[in-house]
């Protein structure tokens, strides 16, 4: 081995987010007081950057922000909760459970988010503390669900692999646990001071008697980490600080390529930010997972940025100082060295949908949920009838990471009863869906994300209505194409690895970006600037319709607008932002 | 300048003492004097115009003459989205407080409108957002100052930031509307507007130092301030009654429940100007309404009458009869007197007979209105001309003001809940709460005078605590109290208990409690919302919460004030206090009745219930 690179941390002045973090006492803050507040039904901003840690932020509705101020009453405060729900599964109790607290504290609807996670949004402050108690009442949590922490383990619902699944889940709430924060601060404020039992199981020395693995003050940004098994990449593998990619040899799991420094979020208009893929950089067993894990998050704590937040993720640490070093300060953290990673294929990162049957005969079924939202309307009472199928359901629920629900397990004498509710319902398995309806992907953004430039969630929908001829009549209704769409840049929907993109710039303007891969090993790149819906639409057809016309057997259309000289490929996020 | 009686304050005499001072004075001796007259008005000169002035009342302070130099002030104003403006605004304020300033930062949708007159220099850092559009918290500034209320600006020194994204149609458009916006309003440029793109830092640093350059220089020099515009000595106050109304301009009318509510309260804004009307907290303004058009017609139709008919008032005035039941005479309440005076009318026995009948007369009137006696009993053979002899004027409606004076200078502001119900098989509506709440508009005239209650008002002094318990819109007297003590500065300790049904709906006046509370005008807020929980809270629960701390205030001398629904509440409350003085005294409850009506012949314990 050469000698290391000597690498110091980048040092700066604190932000002010850190300093919050250490005032706060290991995330309490003053929000038990905050919470007994009449006067307000919101937070101190103090108080909301720590509630984050414990699995909600505060929102309002956008909607009504410019009425209400006229009216002399504070915005309408309301929060959105987060439930910690590793690989997305939850058992039929579990849902009934988040079922009701949707409707008897929240606005009535469950999203089902693209980390595969449930959400709660519109609930008031008063109510927190009876949602966030009966949540773990049914061994779900919100803590870490956001904060500058390691969020929801995300991995693959896996309908087609069953037997390796129980293994991956397992191993994600293995993670989940093993990262989660050990503050009393949780239990003090939301569940009477009933302690959690997490005791830390070490791999090294434990930094702080508090926090063994954070130390006091967090990490300097959120810290993503999923599982994907090949061949599918429904997880964004690549998307992810931390990613784990199954290596299964005759139905067994052996092991598990590791990429680091992945992410999506950026700044318009800031070209120090941008999204990044993940980079492999070898190969681990599975009982390697989690202190390769707790080491790599160590660095991140060590070395990452916590002086200007926008450039605190951990893709920057990685950017700033080099792989080579990382794979050197891992290994010495580590004492001892990665395999070499093995091949691995990904075709997409879509979900499969309808029925699919396990290695011990009980079927799955994934259904498709318009922009993850579950909710009853007119067409389609998908949460009436999810609360039906959990009523008498042999099998477990699935959230998958492009915000659908799997029915899992489901015994075969069971099918029958299932599929007569999904149609009493009007549930859609997604079989009538045109392929890039089945992949599209938004993110929740106006009127109650406080970050939101413009509509995402609530807009999707009529723009496919409007894409969807141009499809139609260039006969691609079924080609599988991506599209993703978000309220800003910070890519909860991923956007940076949609075949078609938009990022919202304001209100009706969008930043449009083509050309990612559609099994998500490549970055897009800006097409067109702060464009609205009748300039999409003008500057799409053409390129569909040439698309149509003269793309190879099997080529994907984030490839041939690449080949056809549309846009540059991003070969790094590094080089995202350069034409 | 020579000071002269008319250019000054100061009497004669003074003047004489003043004039052969002025010229004799060095450059030092200036610069030390008025240093010296700052503090010493801000120790004296203001509590003894206050003692000397009426207590509690509206009068504005008299302005002191300013000292011959520029105050070191500086007012900085930030509308904000993603919070870039606002960190400039603070770099703004460091700078300049390093260099001896007196900074004030706020958000424009927390910068009191009414403050603009006393800025001198006044620096606005804003962003675009959107299609051209103010940032969310600049919004109501924005439409503030754009509009016809925004106040001359001539005595003002300014400078705009803003702040965009050149790939936008409207780059910095929010910036510029400011700046021609101040401009137009007669406030003068201090340092030229500057335009941010993304990477703003450059242009902004520029832009802050440029301020700080210029004020400096300003400041060396040994500039002379331009006299205070004295204001006009307020006109005589006229007397305006019902008979004799004023017609005030609505210049606001919100309303201030939230989306979803089952109530709708009117927060109206009237304008006093050129009526010389004072009032002082406490004090009633009373509104002439008109009645519905839509009951009118019907009524004119039931009755079968031409509604271009002529008719003749009392005092000579001839006009229709349609408008004269709409803006004259009252047609929604009947009583026993009106039915009498219909009985030359009456065509049938069976209203004779309800006339005969005490009891079922009782019966009929409670609820009902001329329509309903029209259809029930009619035909009648009365006519348009028989219509002056038969029905009474309309009369006013007293609302308890919700500002203070001194707060709002030549406005009025009321809190009016709409009162609509279904009764007798057709919807009612509250005369005046409709008109005001349905047919008045920005910009329309309403008839309106001033009824003072001299027992309901502040104490004598204003650091003597006050308690004050309003639900609904009982709490609008309370909000003019507040606004009084923090024009004064009062350092009184003050305690709002407010209740309604919903917390996210019906908090009326919501962020006006919050600042003040924030600013520590206010001291504390207990609020109760009857139907958020499985168990109905109200405000005398929440008395009882804080038994011993309310307890305590009384002791010191505390004076406390109940506004709002009679029938219920005001008894309600009125038990909690017993209960309270019982308990907290270990005393009877004889005492404890015997403790409240002392209390009330000490004009400590006071009521404004309806």
């Amino acid at each position: 081995m050469t000698s290391k690179k000597k690498v110091e941390p980048i040092g700066g002045t604190p932000s002010d987010v850190e300093d919050l973090k250490v005032a706060s006492k290991y995330l309490r803050g003053s929000l038990a007081e905050q919470l007994n507040n009449r006067v307000t039904g919101g937070l101190t901003e103090l108080d909301n950057r720590l509630l984050k840690f414990h699995g909600s932020y505060m929102q309002d509705d956008r909607d009504l922000r410019q009425e209400r101020e006229k009216q002399k009453l504070e915005p309408a405060y309301q929060f959105m909760l987060r439930v910690v729900t590793p690989g997305g599964v939850a058992t039929p109790e579990q849902w009934l459970t988040i079922d009701e607290l949707a409707d008897k504290y929240g606005n009535g609807t469950i999203k089902a988010t693209t980390r595969q996670a449930f959400q709660l949004h519109g609930v008031l402050k008063w109510n927190l503390k009876k949602t966030i108690k009966s949540i773990n009442d049914t061994l779900l949590s919100t803590l870490a669900a956001c904060g500058d922490v390691s969020r929801n383990v995300m991995c693959n619902p896996n309908p087609l692999q069953s037997k390796v699944h129980e293994e991956i889940h397992h191993i994600s709430n293995e993670l989940t646990r093993h990262l989660a924060p050990r503050t009393p601060a949780y239990h003090e404020i939301w569940l009477d001071g009933e302690k959690l039992e997490n005791p830390y199981k070490p791999y090294g020395e434990a930094v702080d008697p508090v926090e063994p693995i954070y130390g006091h003050v967090y990490l300097p940004r959120k810290f993503k980490i999923g599982i994907a098994v090949p061949p599918s990449n429904d997880i964004d593998v690549y998307s992810q600080d931390l990613g784990y990619i199954a290596i299964v040899e005759d139905d067994k799991l052996v092991g598990f390529n590791v990429t680091v420094g992945g992410g999506m979020g950026m700044t318009h208009g800031d070209t120090n930010t941008y999204p990044q893929l993940g980079k492999v950089i070898g190969y681990i067993t599975p009982d390697q997972v989690l202190e390769v894990a707790e080491k790599v998050v160590t660095i991140q704590r060590d070395y990452g940025n916590r002086s200007v937040r926008k450039n605190a993720r951990f893709k920057y640490t990685i950017d700033r100082h080099g792989l080579d070093w990382f794979k050197e300060e891992l290994h010495e953290r580590l004492g001892w060295e990665l395999a070499p990673a093995r091949e691995i294929h990904f075709e997409n990162t879509g979900d499969r949908y309808g029925w699919s049957k396990n290695y011990d005969g009980t079927w799955n079924v994934t259904l498709f949920i318009r922009g993850g939202r579950i909710d009853d309307t007119e067409q389609s009472q998908v949460k009436t009838g999810l609360r039906e199928i959990a009523k008498v359901l042999k099998g477990d629920f699935r959230l998958t990471a492009n915000q659908n629900v799997m029915i899992g397990n489901i015994p075969s004498k069971q099918k029958a009863a299932i599929t007569k509710l999904l149609k009493k319902y009007n549930i859609s398995i997604g079989e009538e869906l045109s392929g890039f309806r089945r992949n599209a992907l938004s993110c929740v953004a106006l009127p109650t994300c406080g970050l939101a430039m413009a509509e995402a969630e609530r807009y999707l929908p009529s723009l496919l209505d409007k894409l969807e001829p141009i499809i139609e009549k260039n006969g691609l209704l079924d080609t599988e194409i991506n599209i993703r769409i978000t309220g800003c840049p910070n890519g909860c929907a991923r956007p940076a690895l949609g075949e078609i993109s938009f990022i919202g710039k304001s209100p009706g303007k969008y930043n449009m970006y083509l050309g990612a891969g559609f099994a998500g090993e490549r970055l897009n790149k800006m097409y067109k600037e702060n464009i609205g819906e009748a300039e999409i639409l003008e500057t799409l057809e053409p390129i569909i319709a040439h698309y149509a016309k003269e793309r190879k057997k099997g080529e994907h259309f984030g490839d041939f607008v690449i080949r056809a000289g549309y846009i540059k490929a991003t070969t790094d996020g590094t080089n995202f932002h350069s034409a | 300048m020579q000071l002269l009686v008319t250019n000054s304050p100061f009497s004669e005499e003074q003047l004489q003492h003043i004039n052969a001072l002025l010229p004799t004075l060095t450059e030092t001796q200036i610069h030390w004097l008025s240093g010296y007259l700052a503090f010493y008005r801000s120790n004296n000169v203001q509590g003894a115009l206050q003692a000397a002035a009426p207590q509690g009342s509206a009068f504005a302070v008299a302005p002191v003459v300013e000292a011959v130099q520029l105050p070191k002030e500086a007012t900085i104003i930030f509308g904000s989205q993603t919070g870039n403006a606002q960190r400039l605004a603070g770099r703004l304020a460091d700078r300049l407080k390093a260099d001896g300033y007196d900074v004030t930062v706020s958000a424009m949708n927390k910068f009191k409108p009414n403050d603009l007159k006393k800025v001198v220099n006044l620096f606005v850092l804003v962003s675009t957002h959107g299609e051209g559009d103010p940032p969310d918290n600049a919004v109501s500034f924005y439409e503030f100052l754009h509009g016809k209320r925004a106040p001359e600006l001539k005595h003002v020194k300014y400078s705009v930031l803003a702040l965009g994204d050149t790939s936008y149609e409207f780059f910095c458009k929010t910036g510029q509307d400011f700046d021609a916006r101040l401009k137009e309003l007669g406030a003068e440029q201090l340092v030229e507007r500057a335009d941010c793109d993304v990477d703003y830092e450059e242009t902004a640093s520029g832009w802050i130092n440029a301020i700080a350059e210029k004020l400096n220089s300003a400041q060396a020099a040994p500039a002379v301030q331009a006299a205070v515009a004295t204001e006009a000595a307020a006109p005589a106050s006229v007397e305006y009654t019902r008979n004799k109304p004023f017609q005030a301009e609505v210049i606001e009318s919100i309303n201030l429940n939230g989306r979803g509510s089952d109530r709708e309260t009117r927060h109206l804004e009237l304008s006093l100007e050129g009526s010389g009307i004072i009032y002082e907290p406490g004090d009633a303004v009373g509104i002439v309404p008109h009645n519905d058009p839509e009951l009118v017609k019907e009524l004119i139709e039931e009755l079968g009458w031409k509604p271009s008919e002529q008719v003749t008032t009392k005092d000579g005035v001839t006009l229709s009869v349609e408008e004269a039941l709409t803006k004259e005479y009252e047609i929604t309440t009947l009583s026993k007197t009106l039915l009498e005076k219909f009985e030359p009318f009456a065509k049938n026995d069976k209203f004779k007979k309800l006339l005969g009948n005490a009891a079922e007369l009782k019966a009929y009137v409670k609820g009902r209105d001329l329509l309903d006696l029209i259809q029930d009993y009619g035909p009648f053979t009365w006519q348009p001309s028989d219509v002056v002899s038969v029905l009474r004027k309309i009369p006013a409606r007293l609302y308890s003001i919700a500002s203070s004076l001194a707060a709002h200078p030549d406005e009025v502001h009321l809190t009016i809940r709409k009162v609509q119900y279904d009764a007798h098989g057709r919807q009612r509506n509250g005369v005046c709460s409709v008109y005001v709440s349905e047919r008045l508009e920005v910009g329309d005239h309403v008839s309106v005078f001033v009824q003072s209650n001299p027992n309901f008002k502040l104490p004598a002094s204003h650091e003597t605590p006050i308690i004050m318990i309003g639900p609904g819109t009982g709490v609008a007297p309370f909000r003019a109290f507040m606004e009084e003590r923090e024009e004064a500065g009062a350092s009184g300790k003050s305690w709002l208990f407010f209740g309604d049904r919903h917390y996210v709906t019906d908090f009326l006046y919501q962020t006006d409690w919050q600042r003040m509370l924030n600013e520590g005008a206010l001291t504390n807020l207990e609020v109760a919302f009857s139907r958020d929980t499985e168990q109905k809270v109200y405000v005398q629960h929440r008395l009882l919460e804080h038994a011993a701390e309310l307890y305590a205030w009384l002791e010191e001398g505390a004076h406390l004030y109940i506004c709002g629904d009679e029938k219920h509440m005001a008894h309600d409350v009125h038990e909690a206090l017993l209960q309270i003085i019982q308990e907290q005294r270990g005393v009877s409850a004889e005492a404890a009745a015997a403790y409240l009506s002392e209390l009330q012949d000490a004009g400590r314990y006071q009521r404004d219930v309806y």
